[in-house]
């Protein structure tokens, strides 16, 4: 498929640039006119994806985040995040809705909230190496009153 | 992120502005126990009316505190929750914890 659009961005895996992440993925994908339930679902693929970089990959440490985003004709929207923290020792355990390795405070729910609001997970991962998750999701074309 | 708490007989209401996230649950949380602590209210009412966004991280708040609440016999209802974060509740089965409207 033919990328019409492409960007790039890395940045501190601190917490505060969760919500930088998510308004700029945001941003991003408002090109392709999509609906502001479409653009909460991307936001908040993009916010967990993002905050298991920082809680899970790098824990104590500060290490960073790379963010691809593509827009590919047909109005599909493929956004790839990735760290060099941990990585994940059993990805098909790590999917698994309520499963998580730190409890307390959390829930399990990340991989089930990307997996349900976008079209398509995939997670890559190597111990001590770091774990890339890349997603899409197709925005369809609306039919605008008035043109 | 902010949340104010007001307290009526045994109801503890927490009413929460700004974008409920990892980095911002921390803060939440410490003042809403500190009002679970201090008060032992009979139910607590979290007021979503002022987040424009949720995600897992508000998940992991809420049944930290459902599960405190829990203890000690009280019980939780969540309002004023906007669409997104609807979605996001629905998806983590949050209408079996507390009555939502
Ligand atoms: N980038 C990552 N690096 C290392 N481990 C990860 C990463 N992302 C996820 N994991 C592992 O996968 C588990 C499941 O992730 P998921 O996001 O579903 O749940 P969680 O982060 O534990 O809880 P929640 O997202 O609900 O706050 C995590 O507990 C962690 O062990
Ligand atoms: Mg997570």
């Amino acid at each position: 498929m033919k990328i019409i659009n492409k960007f790039n961005m890395n940045f501190y895996a601190r917490s505060a640039n969760e919500g930088f992440a998510r308004s700029c993925i945001s941003a991003f994908a408002s090109q392709l006119d999509p609906t502001i339930e479409e653009l909460n679902d991307i936001k908040t693929a993009v916010s967990e994806a993002v905050t298991n970089c920082i809680v899970h990959a790098y824990k104590e440490k500060l290490g960073k985040i790379y963010i691809i985003s593509e827009i590919a004709e047909g109005g599909v929207l493929k956004i790839k995040i990735r760290d060099t923290g941990c990585g994940i020792e059993n990805i098909e355990q790590a999917l698994t809705p309520l499963f998580t390795t730190l409890g307390g405070e959390r829930a399990g729910l990340g991989f089930a909230v990307m997996q349900s609001f976008m079209d398509s997970v995939k997670v890559s991962s190597k111990l001590g190496k770091g774990t890339t998750v890349t997603m899409t999701k197709k925005i369809l074309p609306r039919i605008t009153v008035n043109g | 992120m902010s949340v104010e708490i007001t307290i009526k007989g045994e109801v503890v209401t927490a009413y929460l502005t700004g974008e409920l996230d990892h980095h911002n649950a921390a803060g939440i949380r410490e003042k809403i126990d500190g009002a679970i602590d201090s008060n032992m209210p009979s139910l607590l009412v979290l007021d979503f009316g002022g987040v424009s966004f949720m995600d897992s991280s508000g998940i992991g708040l809420i049944m930290g505190r459902y599960r405190c609440l829990q203890k000690h016999g009280a019980k939780m209802h969540i309002t004023g929750a906007s669409p997104q974060i609807e979605k996001v509740m629905k998806l983590a089965g949050m209408n079996r914890l507390a009555s939502i409207n």
